[in-house]
């Protein structure tokens, strides 16, 4: 009894004298849902980042022997059922039947491909220092796809990882420009007022009357075609974000207007606080709960949109590899019918939304002191 | 006490607010005269109370004097030297040693900053200005000692004012007005948003505070019971207007102003009997607006003694016994 005590004395002591980020990371952990999203994030671009390694191969190699092939296991027993130590894949050949047209694969439990480790496969840049040829994980020959391949026999894992830098990447540029932009105008406009103000908010009504799509057309078309991937990749970047920064500039606006007459504001004038050091320290803490929740929330704006422009031809283009992209391949019906797996890059773009939507939640009850503990 | 160099010094000083109209470009259309020429000092270690009703520009008072707001016309003096005129690095150095106690306890603590951040935030400030020299262990130290000083344990540095009673949370505001060690404290209405019971013990606070530091305190009150506890001076204000200042004492025991006496009339006593016999005298109608410019006595709408001159004089404050000033026409000779 006595022991117990002791120790609800010391947390209740350590609570006292934990910082801010430190209850809010107390907070956070007890969101499980968000930290295992936050898990899954961070897998998603740790792989990204090290996506040249990772994948097993070249996200353009394409390989006539194996157009459309159905994605693969990797497996530890075979047939027999008897167990292999080292996992293999079973080799696929293509027939083509004349009756119907379609070319299907056949397993050939004959042949095994064994997966090994770091294994030599497809050269590639690892991150623009140095070639090599080493990846994480694969077979000796070409031969294993875990999620298939699409109609120029690219394997669409290598695809999905190449993608998954610009989708993944595009939103937390975009989120960070348009971010940038919504609290500085909104800012200066709630702070100063006045004519200001009146000019910021016209101009935020004016833009926000534009219908998106339309609008995204006509800036997407802009973009000149001679343009690198890279260009392309952050002139999309900020059509997105000319059109994203107004509602928070918007909140933050209205924010700014209602707190920047509070006493507290006062004090810190009256301590001789700078502009920068109200706005920054006073007001904007004052709403971060409702900044980190909007900002977690449009990241999957950003890829939502980066994804429907390039799946509409207008965004990103190939030979650009995103999720966008590769859903477009997912355009026609008949494809869909025969290839399913090719939405496998739609189920990232998911899972990843849901992810950044629970963390966002998570965050924004860790950062608000109001919540009960 | 009379002896003593004044601390502050407000003469003449006008706060007006401007008014605009117009849709798209504004121009001034007239001014909300908030003070409208008023004078007093302050001298160390004093409290100089100031009441009167809402609106009459007790608050913006002493904004001004803490510089929040730039005044129209006059100028403020501490210690001989004119806040008004200095430049931004200058009023930052001087100020160090006027700070504030707010009414709202609630609405003057930021709710997103702990404890620690909010007490410790002026002396950032300074040090980060190099207007004061500390280390971030001594910043932390002084935090500590703030709170143990307003009577707050140290251990709940890292809550947020949320956590706290409202008692608790005047106390931080205390603390942090505290901080830099001031000379005086404008205290605007700091315990107008109490309870009964928590008054008492922050006007102790405030008391114990005065004696152990040397604090002079401008203590912004409109309830009379408290500004007689703690004031030893007390300024009488009706809007934008100083219309009688006097040694606590004096005041309370004879008002000389019309106004002052009607609001000594309305404050309840705690002696039935004599609360019985009081006699009290009802002002008729409401404050005036403030936004026109007066040519007689500001008290002269709603003034039960008012004669025929004062409509059209402006009464000047009269040294009517030694710490006895009145702004009224019934004193003294006319026409000076």
């Amino acid at each position: 009894m006595i022991e117990k005590n002791k120790t609800e004395k010391i947390s209740a002591e350590k609570l006292n004298i934990a910082s801010q980020w430190k209850l809010m990371r107390w907070k956070f952990y007890r969101h499980k849902v968000a930290v295992f999203s936050l898990i899954l994030l961070s897998f998603f671009y740790f792989v990204v980042i090290f996506g040249g390694f990772i994948s097993p191969y070249n996200a353009r190699q394409n390989d006539i022997r194996y157009k459309n092939a159905p994605p693969q296991r990797i497996r530890f027993f075979d047939e027999d059922g008897k167990f292999h130590f080292r996992p293999f894949v079973y080799g696929i050949e293509a027939e083509f039947n004349d009756k119907t047209f379609q070319t299907l694969y056949i397993r050939k439990t004959d042949v095994k491909h064994p997966v090994y480790l770091f294994v030599k496969g497809d050269p590639y840049q690892f991150w623009g220092l140095f070639t090599t040829d080493r990846h994480l994980f694969g077979t000796e020959e070409r031969a294993m796809f875990l999620m298939g391949t699409d109609r120029m026999g690219r394997d669409l894992l290598s695809r999905i990882i190449y993608g998954g830098r610009l989708s993944l990447t595009i939103g937390l540029v975009g989120i960070a420009c348009s971010f940038l932009l919504g609290i500085t105008i909104g800012g200066i406009s709630g702070y100063y007022g006045g004519r200001i103000d009146r000019f910021i908010q016209r101009t935020i009504e004016t833009i926000r009357s534009i219908p998106t799509i339309p609008l995204w057309m006509v800036l997407s078309i802009a973009l000149p075609p001679y343009w690198s991937v890279v260009k392309v990749y952050f002139g999309i970047v900020i059509i997105l974000s000319l059109i994203g920064w107004t509602g928070l500039a918007r909140v933050v606006r209205g924010k700014f207007m209602a707190l920047r007459k509070e006493d507290f504001v006062m004090a810190a004038i009256l301590n001789g606080a700078s502009e920068k050091k109200i706005i920054f320290q006073q007001l904007l803490p004052s709403f971060s709960s409702h900044i980190i929740a909007s900002l977690t929330l449009s990241v999957p704006g950003m890829i939502l949109g980066e994804t429907a422009l390039s799946f509409l031809g207008l965004g990103l283009q190939a030979p650009a590899i995103s999720w966008g992209v590769l859903l477009k391949d997912a355009q026609q019906i008949r494809v869909l019918a025969n290839t399913p797996w090719i939405l496998f890059p739609g189920l990232f773009v998911i899972i990843t939304i849901l992810a950044f939507n629970f963390v966002g939640d998570g965050i924004r009850d860790a950062a608000d002191p109001y919540s009960a503990i | 006490m009379s002896n003593k160099q004044p601390l502050l010094e407000v003469k003449d000083v006008k706060l007006h607010f401007p008014i605009e109209d117009g849709v798209l470009f504004k121009r001034q259309v007239g001014a909300i005269r908030a003070i409208d020429g008023i004078s007093f000092t302050v001298r160390e270690g004093e409290t100089l109370g100031i009441v009167g009703e809402s609106g009459c520009g007790k608050s913006t008072t002493a904004r001004a004097i803490a510089q929040l707001h730039p005044v129209t016309e006059g100028n403020i003096y501490f210690e001989g030297k004119d806040l008004t005129k200095m430049s931004t690095k200058e009023l930052l150095a001087t100020r160090k040693n006027i700070q504030m106690v707010f009414q709202d306890p609630y609405a003057s603590l930021n709710p997103r900053m702990t404890v620690r951040t909010i007490i410790s935030e002026p002396l950032n400030i300074y040090v980060k200005r190099r207007l004061l020299e500390m280390s971030q262990t001594e910043i932390e130290n002084r935090v500590e000692e703030l709170m143990e000083i307003v009577g707050l344990s140290r251990f709940y540095k890292n809550r947020y004012p949320h956590e706290f009673s409202g008692g608790q949370r005047q106390r931080i505001g205390i603390a942090r007005a505290l901080a830099l060690n001031p000379k005086i404290i404008l205290a605007d209405e700091p315990v107008s948003a109490l309870d009964v019971s928590i008054q008492s013990q922050i006007l102790n606070l405030l008391k114990d505070l005065q004696k152990e530091f040397g604090l002079a305190y401008v203590f912004i009150a409109h309830d009379l019971a408290v500004i007689e506890y703690i004031s030893n001076r007390v300024a009488v204000m009706y809007l934008g207007k100083l219309v009688e200042i006097a040694d606590s004492v004096l005041l309370y025991k004879n008002p000389m102003h019309p106004y002052t006496q009607a609001l000594m009339s309305a404050a309840p006593i705690p002696d039935p009997q004599i609360e019985k016999n009081r006699k009290r005298i009802i002002l008729k109608g409401d404050v005036p607006s403030p936004d026109k410019e007066r040519i007689g006595c500001y008290f002269y709408d709603r003034c039960p003694k008012k004669m025929e001159y004062c409509k059209t004089h402006i009464p000047p404050m009269k040294d009517l016994v030694k710490g006895h000033q009145v702004a009224c026409w019934l004193y003294g000779k006319k026409g000076e």
